[in-house]
């Protein structure tokens, strides 16, 4: 994974809670086995209108969404994820994130900085102020840089630190690669394998 | 001070306990993988010259990509044949087992995990689909995860996890007649809203959940992600046990009567506290729909579609006003006149076979409305199997419904199951998302029997509605 320590780019306001993954990307673009080409498939359905903020010149080369409350709800697919990656974003910035779609994220390299709801009015309303003009954001530092104010995000420091560092998870647990092993030897005789069996119902 | 069942699951799999924030490493009991969420992990593998650590507790499926119809021919779409021929591919190269198109045990992850023994008590599992949070229901940590943890689980049967807080649902009293555990869940999502299970694990519990069948205790189960829920889990009784006992996966013998004393041990102490707590009065629940775009936005069937003025809550406000253009409906208009196109029965939610029974006993010796049609779509092989040697079937079919086979099917709308622009559903899945079904799909949430009373009087039913009618 790439390392993550700022990142300069167009913010779009995107003024929709709930928008749940199906939204980002519905399921008849999951069809592929690649992790690319995902791009199409954002926001399909609101793309065809020319209204949307996507479909605007000045929103148009985003990297930074700010969505409403609750994004990222609802179904597992990290081709969410990719599809937002695959058109460009490096960060999502809002108040409340689906939790799989959080931990997606977090594994993938695309930063999700949370802020209260108060603070995402503000930075639509920076946004919408000066259309295309540029925020910068901080992982070092947890801020994002609006043209009119300095303003702090959390993030678990976990993620913040594998993000800094460009961790590769696997590699992480496979140091624990004896304890494993430890636990394997100790798992109960009773619990179930998967290896094929006569059915019997 | 005690433990919560959900405490006991989590620190029963600690490999590695994190320390100074870093998550702990937890072992995962069973991996449950299907063909959309999986292709890009197992390239993963391969280009780190990685393997499937354990195999045998990894099983694989089709499911959300496959067609419901002609199983016997090749998947027409190319692009969905490719992806159904990679999982095969996939799993035969890493030595998974795998239940394909055409198998008896072939079904919705989340269907056949349970039909066939691998889900029991006191497991962790994990699968790339957020409805594995069903398995809770027999007491059992079970979360859905993205592609990039599948390729850590497959890499090394264990996942980095926070440990999320812990959250109770009391359910007192006893479930009216006609009101099923798809109406409880639909009430409670509408009372505490899509995030409010956020960052908890949930554990099901009080009089309505001692007396449900484990069909029913899925169902619940199933759609604690809908209101954004980690896990949600049930502790294992009686009923769990005999539900399990004998399934071909099961342990037998002296492993049964280990497996069964340690399960009667995943109870919530008595003296355990729960971060938050939920009271719910079971036998005030009615048959309960859903009018918007989110599986929060219900009300019971008796009752007529909200105003968005209704909602002070700016951010509800605004989603409801969204929710009525999209849903093109009137706020006042009672929900008994909403004309219903098409009706899904099937999904993880309630493609099992008492859900199958349930719709059954309502349809029967009634036609679907004429402009409507009904599609069943049992969730896995065994369960179309079972209901054909109860004639199910051919009650559906002489009803004038499609009968087709085992997948997740317009659930998601991903294979040619789909709604067309604008046209109406009545579900008995899980998700009333902006074209979930298809796009520009309008999707109401229901539970089996609303469906099949639906089906027969072609706008938002219920059985009692049927009662009247014949009378």
């Amino acid at each position: 994974m790439e390392k993550f320590t700022t990142h300069t780019g167009v913010p779009v306001p995107l003024r929709r809670s709930n928008v749940d993954t199906d939204q980002i990307i519905p399921a008849v673009y999951l069809k592929r086995i690649t992790r690319t080409g995902f791009e199409d498939g954002l926001f399909a359905a609101w793309r065809k209108d020319p209204q949307f903020v996507l479909n605007q010149p000045a929103w148009k080369s985003g990297s930074i969404l700010i969505p409403g409350p609750d994004f990222g709800t609802g179904s597992s697919r990290e081709h969410a994820v990719w599809a937002l990656q695959n058109y460009g974003f490096k960060v999502v910035i809002g108040s409340r994130f689906g939790d799989i779609f959080r931990n997606n994220s977090g594994k993938a390299g695309l930063l999700i900085a949370t802020v209260d709801q108060e603070v995402v009015e503000q930075l639509w309303a920076d946004a919408e102020a000066a259309p295309g003009e540029p925020f910068t954001v901080d992982l070092q530092a947890r801020t994002v840089t609006t043209p009119q104010r300095v303003a702090e995000f959390q993030i678990d420091e976990f993620t913040r630190h594998r993000l800094l560092e460009g961790l590769d998870d696997i590699s992480s647990t496979l140091q624990h690669a004896d304890e494993i092993a430890a636990y394997e030897a100790a798992r109960p005789s009773f619990k179930p394998t998967t290896t094929p069996v006569e059915a019997t119902v | 001070m005690g433990r919560t069942l959900s405490e006991k699951l989590w620190d029963a799999h600690v490999v590695h306990k994190g320390e100074g924030g870093e998550p702990d490493l937890l072992y995962i009991d069973l991996h449950l993988v299907h063909e959309v969420t999986s292709p890009q992990a197992f390239e993963g593998l391969r280009l780190a010259w990685r393997t499937v650590r354990r195999p045998d507790l990894t099983m694989a499926t089709e499911d959300h990509n496959i067609p419901t119809l002609h199983p016997e021919l090749p998947i027409a779409d190319p692009v969905s044949r490719a992806q159904v021929e990679t999982l095969r591919k996939n799993a035969k190269d890493f030595g998974v087992p795998i239940h394909s198109l055409g198998d008896n045990d072939q079904g919705v992850v989340h269907i056949i995990g349970p039909q066939l023994g691998v889900t029991e008590p006191g497991m962790t599992i994990v699968c790339g689909d957020s409805h594995t949070s069903t398995h809770g229901a027999f007491g059992a940590l079970a979360f859905g995860i993205g592609t990039s943890e599948v390729e850590h689980v497959l890499a090394t049967q264990t996942l980095p996890q926070a440990r999320p807080k812990t959250m109770a649902v009391t359910v007192d009293g006893h479930l009216p007649d006609g009101v099923t555990p798809k109406d409880l869940v639909l009430t409670l999502i509408s009372k505490v809203g899509t995030g409010g299970g956020q960052g908890y694990m949930v554990e099901y519990r009080g009089q309505v959940f001692e007396e449900m069948s484990m069909e029913g205790r899925m169902t619940v189960c199933n759609m604690s992600i809908e209101w954004g829920a980690k896990a949600g889990m049930v502790a294992p009784d009686e009923t769990t046990f005999a539900y399990v006992k004998g399934r071909p996966h099961a342990p037998k013998g002296v492993d049964w009567d280990r497996a069964v004393e340690y399960w009667r041990t995943l109870r919530t102490d008595d003296d355990a506290v729960f971060d938050r707590e939920v009271r719910l009065d079971g036998s005030a629940i009615t048959p309960f729909v859903t009018w918007g775009t989110n599986p929060g936005q219900g009300v019971p069937l008796d009752a007529a579609v909200p105003a968005a003025d209704s909602f002070t809550d700016d951010v509800a406000r605004s989603s409801a006003e969204r929710a009525l253009t999209y849903m093109a409906l009137e706020p006042g208009t009672p929900m008994r006149d909403i004309k219903i196109d098409t009706v899904f029965l099937g999904s993880c939610t309630n493609g099992r076979i008492e859900d199958l029974r349930l719709a059954a006993g309502v349809i029967k010796g009634h036609k679907v409305a004429e402009g409507t049609r009904m599609l069943v779509v049992p969730g896995s092989a065994r369960v179309r199997l079972q209901a054909m040697d109860e004639g199910l079937d051919k009650i559906f079919t002489d009803a004038g419904a499609e009968w087709r086979g085992a997948g997740c099917s317009m659930c998601l709308g991903m294979n040619p199951d789909q709604l067309s622009p604008g046209e109406r559903s009545a579900s008995t899945s899980n998700r009333n998302f902006e074209g979930r079904q298809g796009r520009g799909g309008r999707t109401h949430l229901v539970s089996p029997p609303v469906a099949a009373a639906t089906a027969v009087t072609g706008h938002l039913s219920s059985p009692a509605d049927l009662a009247v009618k014949e009378a």
